[in-house]
């Protein structure tokens, strides 16, 4: 007898997710090294010749009397601090390897006083040696922290012993070393967070080091959310004269978004899709709240883990061959998963009458079939995106972006709908019929070489076809250039003319253009937009068009929206107004506008909240409270406790009002005795 | 003839002394009477005050080595607690007995009293006996975060040791300033004055390069002067500029346009460049390495955008709104919010609610604060979709916090609903609410 999760290939799912997952996972962490690369590449370069200079010519004129600023980098991050640690962690990855293994990061909430900003410092420092270089050295370690003094000097004593040391090192050890790091190399501190230091601890550690800076090699890095700005109004001049500060900008969160929607979904690398709706919630949270793009790979994972969670036939959601070797060992169950699927059942109900029973009844058959439909949507995917990108190719050039200017929005629009009977494709198609030559020839060498490099195979002849426009746009080229001189001679007719001559030509030529028959151009520019939007129809059907698109696209955007986009108060409110949505006790069931009186107490003396002002009498409530609870009690009861509140009923209040209070909802009151203030408003 | 005198010191001494330190020779004759002969007590405290660069503690330094008076020469601002600062003084103090590279051992000085204690102790080991020995404590001004005995005690160290020594105190700040309410010895005062123009040219003349002559240098330093002067005085930044800019100034005697003499023309090279450096690099839009390769590569500075001019902040959609919001929140008065959220608020003429005293604009007077609720208000009513009150929201309040573009007023109790300032300007606000079509002018009262 088959177990349950078994007949659903849960091991076989959770395998397939972690791996394809990891696949995931190393790509955006390679996209992710390669767009930083530019922004490392700079600051090396500026690490690496900030001191070179002072050491090569110390001797200089210049140098001599130059005041020596401490080499300042002010790196501009953008305002998704959330993402900044791995940039960080990635930067101090490559300083090791290429610069100094010398490198400090000090947060604002470490660093409240200048004393807290040294010994964060120093302790990050004289550790760091032991790390790099040689972990057999005890001795250095040795020197517990609060012996050593806070101080720079003693900085600057260790700096000295660690650099000499290297240099008496074994010549091969020597050699190895100097390979990666020169004979002194800087020593690096990062401030993670500038906007949140203190400018006085700011002021204090700049003043000292550069007290020091022939001594001991410092380069500051600060990291910065906002604007470079910062920089001068933390610093006074006085301070800032002591820098020299250069400018990095990392590239912008949006373009980084871009990248990675470029790279992870617009190919057919990965089997794994995301629908409209759930590629919305994620990109509107991503642009509405956080412009972490760290946070939409993570809205992304949990899109796979809920996928493959929830929908048996994940297992399917594979590479293509694999995909079909899984077909055939399907369990009946799992066949039977296939033919409840929405899509399939459209398939089915498209079939003759035997083809029908044949999927219906046969597994065998039925598998078969699957392959086919697989694989069909595989090809589907790999045009898809060719077609996508040459359809951006036009609508990104268009005024006012009709169609949106990132292809992601392009992405979303076909995924939602047919995109061809939209207003805005057609708006776009008569944008893109007036294009001029040179735009509209540059578009279409564009859309050949997306067509050449990608993978899909039907494109043979769409390149072919494309071309052969290119080479018709080259022969009106060569006969416009005949034509020219004809129209030079009627525009110098026109330049006699007095001024109603002059209207009563235009007129006349507006006239004849109008009913002039279109040009050669104008006709071949309708050709090529016909073309397209043939493809268009062709190519970028919605995915949920297909058949089994269920198992390769995660389309549950509610469930994402709940994890990732969290309303606390709403919960909390559905929580006491409504406790059935969360309890799932029938008796709770509430019926409408009356207050129940066997939901919690709590409930019962918020909903009595709901009704009141800002202040709430406290006896009041009282009162209201032990008439909804007494309500149950039936009559008589009601007449034995008209005067005198029941003590449980008091205590029981007195204790759901206090589990209010700790909620947030309410504060005692100074204003008026007896009163509570409520701290909401609204109702949600 | 020598304008410094001293009979305790030979005169070849004093004659190189007064070479080191140019236009600061009466001060510098004022300290050495003060000072008196090496074995004499001199003044308890001296107490040196004048602005940046005015010499004190290059002064200080010169005087103390040339004529090898023993001494030790400390930072406050380095030492940033007494109990560092102390054991710096020690240190020193040993490192001169015994020899520069015996490792000294590290002594422990928590309070004033082992201070006192060591101190005899240290002086007794030296070899200098009977001289006096001057302490200098530069930076003076942060002896007064420090513990409350820290510099009173400093002010009668001669008399507490009972040693021959002197405390010379450096600071930026007049001594009234210095002075504890329970009252300490009053040290002797000395006043460095801000050096002139011409003392900015013999000093800044001094150090010629050698491969041109003094003559020529002069006249280079006279031009920066002439465009420095105005903005900067500080000796040590127009040095820093002087030798930053002076290749661009040898540029057409080394490609042979003009030889040293043609000041006219050299003058027409070198002064629109310093201006430029003046709107540049003086104010560290862009660095002195940058202003360098700009002048190697004959670049326009122009090229190259300075920190200030990135000013564009990119932020979420809700942070936008979040933070006009709260700008609105910060400088409109409360009652307006009717009148410029509600739907029907019936037309309230500005006049009608302008009270008498409320003619200055809020603009004049700063952001106020405003609590978390009235913030969400304004921020439902200016978006035109609905905004769930999610998670995401409140956290975006917290990183505009941390961002610096609102700030906290009071950290109390975080029920009591917290209290927010909007800190950013209104031209950034104004830039901000232009990429989201949002007219603020409209909804602010200063500009109805």
């Amino acid at each position: 007898e088959e177990r349950e999760d078994d007949s659903e290939d849960t091991n076989l799912r959770f395998v397939t997710c972690q791996s394809l997952w990891n696949e995931i996972k190393s790509a955006t962490e390679q996209i992710q090294e390669d767009l930083n690369q530019q922004l490392f590449d700079n600051l090396v370069s500026f690490l690496r010749q900030s001191h070179s200079e002072f050491q090569e010519k110390t001797t200089e004129w210049t140098c001599q009397m130059k005041s020596r600023e401490i080499p300042t980098a002010a790196l501009v991050l953008g305002v998704n601090v959330t993402d900044h640690d791995l940039t960080f962690r990635s930067l101090s990855e490559v300083l090791q390897n290429t610069v100094t293994p010398y490198i400090a990061f000090l947060e604002a909430k470490d660093c409240p006083g200048i004393k807290n900003l040294m010994q964060k410092l120093m302790g990050q420092l004289m550790n760091c040696y032991v790390d790099v270089d040689s972990p057999e050295d005890e001795d250095c370690v040795q020197v517990s922290q609060n012996r050593i003094r806070c101080s720079m000097t003693s900085l600057i004593n260790w700096y000295n012993s660690v650099t000499k040391k290297t240099d008496s090192e074994t010549p091969r050890k020597k050699r190895t070393s100097s390979s990666r790091h020169w004979q002194s190399p800087p020593v690096v501190v990062v401030f993670k967070d500038m906007e949140s230091f203190s400018t006085e601890v700011l002021q204090d550690f700049i003043v000292i080091s550069s007290q020091h800076i022939h001594e001991l090699p410092l380069i500051l890095i600060f990291g910065i959310a906002t604007s470079p700005m910062i920089i001068h109004s933390l610093l006074p001049h006085s301070v800032s004269s002591l820098l020299c500060i250069e400018l990095f900008q990392s590239l912008s969160s949006k373009e980084h978004l871009s990248t990675i929607i470029d790279k992870l979904l617009l190919t057919a690398q990965f089997p794994f899709k995301l629908g409209e709706k759930v590629l919305q919630v994620l990109i509107n949270i991503f642009l509405y709240h956080d412009f972490s793009v760290q946070n939409f790979i993570k809205g992304f994972q949990l899109s796979v883990v809920e996928h493959f969670y929830t929908q048996p036939l994940s297992i399917l959601c594979c590479q293509l061959v694999e995909a079909k070797n899984r077909v055939n060992s399907l369990s009946h169950n799992q066949c039977e998963n296939i033919r409840r699927l929405p899509s399939f059942r459209r398939y089915v109900e498209s079939q003759a009458s035997e083809k029908q029973i044949a999927l219906l009844t046969t597994d065998s058959y039925l598998k078969e079939i699957i392959q086919e439909l697989l694989e069909d949507l595989h090809v589907y995917h790999e045009n898809y995106v060719s077609v996508l990108r040459c359809l951006h190719v036009f609508t990104s050039s268009l005024p006012k972006y009709p169609l949106g200017k990132q292809i992601r929005e392009l992405h979303c629009a076909c995924l939602e709908n047919q995109v061809w009977e939209t207003e805005e494709y057609e708006s776009s198609l008569q944008l893109a019929r007036m294009l001029n030559k040179s735009d509209l020839v540059t578009m279409l060498q564009r859309c050949v070489e997306i067509f050449v490099s990608s993978s899909g195979k039907e494109f043979d002849k769409t390149v072919e076809k494309l071309k052969e426009f290119l080479t018709q746009f080259q022969k009106l080229e060569a006969e416009a250039f005949q034509e020219q001189d004809v129209s030079v001679s009627s525009q110098k007719e026109l330049q006699k003319t007095d001024l109603y001559h002059l209207q009563k030509t235009l007129l006349e030529l507006k006239e004849s253009r109008r009913s002039k028959k279109l040009t050669k151009f104008e006709m071949l520019r309708f050709e090529v937009v016909d073309f397209i939007d043939s493809l268009v129809r062709n190519y970028l059907v919605p995915a949920d068009h297909k058949t089994l698109h269920e198992i390769v696209y995660f389309n549950t955007a509610s469930v994402l929206r709940e994890h990732l986009n969290a309303a606390p108060r709403i919960a909390l409110h559905t929580a006491l107004n409504n406790p059935y949505w969360y309890l799932k006790n029938q008796a709770l069931k509430s019926d409408g506008g009356s207050i129940s009186n066997k939901v919690p107490d709590i409930c019962i003396v918020y909903k009595l909240h709901l009704e009141c002002g800002r202040l709430i009498n406290l006896m009041d409530w009282l009162e209201a409270f032990s008439t909804v609870v007494m309500a149950a009690e039936g009559p008589n009861a009601d007449a034995a406790s008209s005067d005198q509140v029941d003590d449980v009923i008091h205590a029981r209040f007195i204790q759901a009002v206090s589990e209010l209070e700790l909620l947030g909802f309410i504060k005692p009151s100074k204003q008026k005795t007896d009163h509570v203030a409520r701290l909401t408003w609204g109702g949600c | 003839m020598p304008n410094i005198e001293h009979p305790a010191y030979p005169a070849a001494t004093l004659l190189q002394l007064e070479s080191l330190v140019p236009c600061r020779e009466s001060q510098v004759s004022m300290l050495l009477s003060i000072f008196g002969e090496r074995q004499q007590f001199s003044f308890p405290s001296i107490f040196i005050y004048g602005h940046t660069s005015s010499g004190k503690t290059y002064v200080m330094q010169t005087l103390l080595k040339t004529l090898q008076l023993p001494h030790v020469f400390v930072n406050c601002v380095e030492y940033f607690t007494s109990r560092l600062l102390l054991e710096e003084i020690l240190i020193q103090l040993q490192r001169d007995a015994t020899s520069e590279t015996k490792q000294t051992s590290h002594v422990p000085c928590d309070n004033f009293n082992d201070f006192v204690r060591l101190f005899k102790q240290a002086v007794a080991s030296q070899e200098i006996q009977d001289q006096t020995l001057y302490i200098v404590l530069d930076r003076a001004e942060q002896l007064r975060e420090m513990e409350a005995n820290v510099l009173p005690a400093f002010l009668r160290l001669q008399e507490l040791t009972d040693r021959n020594v002197t405390v010379v105190l450096l600071s930026e700040i007049v001594w009234e300033l210095f002075r504890p309410s329970t009252g300490c010895f009053e040290p002797c005062t000395l006043y460095f004055p801000d050096y002139s123009i011409g003392h900015l040219q013999k000093i800044l003349s001094q150090n010629h390069p050698p491969e041109y002559s003094a003559d020529f240098y002069a006249a280079y330093i006279n031009i920066l002067l002439g465009v420095f002067y105005m903005v900067c005085r500080d000796l040590k930044e127009l040095q820093h500029l002087a030798v930053l800019n002076f290749s661009k100034y040898c540029e057409p005697v080394v490609s042979g346009e003009a030889n040293e003499r043609d000041t006219r023309k050299l003058w027409k090279n070198i002064e629109p460049h310093l201006k430029k450096a003046m709107q540049t690099v003086y104010l560290r839009e862009i660095s002195s390495s940058q202003w360098e390769r700009l002048q190697r590569e004959d670049g326009e500075p122009g090229q190259l955008k300075g920190l200030s001019a990135h000013t564009h902040v990119e932020l979420p959609y809700y942070s936008k709104f979040l933070l006009i919001a709260a700008y609105l929140a910060s400088y409109n008065p409360v009652r307006t919010d009717k009148r410029f959220f509600l739907k029907h608020h019936g037309k309230i003429r500005k006049t009608n609610f302008k009270k008498k005293h409320e003619k200055t604009s809020n603009h004049l007077l700063g952001p106020k604060p405003f609590p978390l609720d009235r913030l969400l208000a304004i921020l439902y009513s200016i978006v035109d979709n609905r905004v769930a009150p999610t998670a995401n929201i409140f956290s975006q309040i917290t990183s505009l916090v941390t961002l610096q573009l609102l700030s906290m007023v009071g950290h109390n109790d975080q029920l009591d609903g917290p209290r927010y300032k909007c800190t950013v300007s209104l031209d950034f606000i104004r830039a901000i609410a232009r990429t989201v079509n949002f007219d603020i002018i409209k909804y602010l009262y200063d500009f109805l």
